[in-house]
């Protein structure tokens, strides 16, 4: 999966056409697609992804990645007005923040924890 | 029939029914695929033991990596090929009913939902864009050999050092700021193309199997017929950003325009 220079090696064909794309899909764009998006209905079955708390992938893909980001200050998504509601609104921006904040030590005390289990 | 024995997986659902898939098409739980008619919508769902997906059991194996990317790829390798034939609205993973019943129930209920939104991916595709900061060469002077004095002495190891590291620095410096704002630009270039698009957070490095840092993770929704037009200009961008490396990934079923709540980019 580790590609180098700037020939995009999971980019398909790059010629006008039939539209074809490459496969297998990397499994994190699957799962931030399956997860975060997708349309939400009732089902019968009440695990709704957003109530496991604990669903520790995706605090790995999502916290991680915001903190990686923000590490090397690659956060611009986040703060640009033109590009984020959120960012248009400074005190959403803050809650935002401390949110992050507080995630980010609850990931620290599952990963503590899961090392111990293991 | 009783609740226990079972559930039915919906994987989305689709206007006209998609037809056969192909033979050894396993979805989730290597079950194949089974499609629901109802209020003239299709939806394309599977049978599931409750042993694995029953509520308790689904808690559990949610968490573990392993289940969960197996589950996550039958999820998707069904959509992707429903998406093939026709428009498909994908369900978010795990959505379960515990018979066909409640299945159709939900079409007729959100049947204006779902039509709304095959309406709105119909003959366009999900296209995602991902770009990655590209370290910059080592910096001019001869990285490693110490600078000889005038007296033909070397400076010394700790001053070289110190030297090639604050060059280093500001090297990585202006190729972070400048990888950002290539970001930028070409996240605004290519939403030229598209109908709609958003951005997700960067994907940490262990997921998106790539060291260098993710400046960009945008996902766009584009006609069929401005699909070509698209890589074209992602091609013209790769040659004019230097500091990035730009990826494309398609064509997706269209996940992250059939959502609630449209536009609030990443949550």
């Amino acid at each position: 999966m580790t590609h180098a220079g700037l020939v995009p090696a999971e980019s398909p064909s790059l010629s006008p056409g039939p539209i074809s794309g490459p496969k297998p899909a990397n499994l994190g764009d699957i799962l931030e697609r399956v997860l975060d998006k997708g349309i939400v209905i009732a089902g019968d079955i009440r695990v709704n992804l957003l109530d496991i708390e604990l669903l520790t992938i995706k605090l790995r893909l999502v916290i991680a990645s915001l903190d990686t980001a923000s590490q090397v200050g690659i956060n611009w998504w986040k703060a640009d007005p033109w590009l984020s509601a959120d960012a248009a609104n400074g005190s959403d921006q803050r809650a935002l923040e401390e949110e992050n904040r507080q995630l980010r030590s609850r990931v620290k005390a599952l990963e503590a924890r899961s090392r111990d289990d293991g | 029939m009783t609740a226990n024995r079972g559930w039915v997986w919906m994987y989305g659902v689709t206007g006209e029914p998609p037809g056969a898939f192909a033979d050894g098409a396993a979805g989730v739980g290597g079950v194949p695929p089974r499609t629901i008619t109802a209020a003239g919508l299709t939806a394309v769902v599977g049978d599931v033991g409750d042993g694995e997906y029953g509520e308790a059991a689904l808690r559990r194996n949610l968490e573990d990596l392993d289940w969960l990317a197996r589950t996550a790829r039958a999820h998707h390798a069904i959509l992707e090929a429903a998406a093939e034939r026709g428009p498909v609205v994908p369900m978010r993973l795990a959505t379960l009913f515990t018979s066909d019943a409640g299945v159709t129930g939900t079409l007729r209920d959100r049947a204006e939902d779902f039509r709304k939104a095959l309406s709105l991916i119909g003959a366009r595709s999900e296209w995602g864009v991902k770009a990655y900061a590209v370290k910059p060469a080592d910096p001019a002077g001869a990285p490693g050999r110490p600078a000889a004095g005038p007296d033909g002495q070397a400076t010394g190891p700790g001053a070289a050092y110190l030297q090639r590291r604050r060059a280093q620095l500001t090297a990585s410096k202006d190729a972070s700021s400048e990888a950002m704002a290539s970001a930028r630009t070409v996240y605004a270039e290519l939403s030229r193309f598209a109908v709609s698009s958003r951005l997700y957070p960067p994907q940490a490095p262990d997921l998106a199997g790539q060291q260098a840092p993710m400046v960009l993770n945008a996902a766009y929704l584009v006609a069929d017929e401005r699909a070509g037009e698209f890589a074209t200009a992602i091609d013209d961008l790769i040659a004019t950003h230097r500091f990035v490396q730009l990826t494309l990934t398609g064509p997706w079923p269209a996940y992250s325009f059939v959502g609630e709540g449209d536009g609030s980019g990443p949550r």
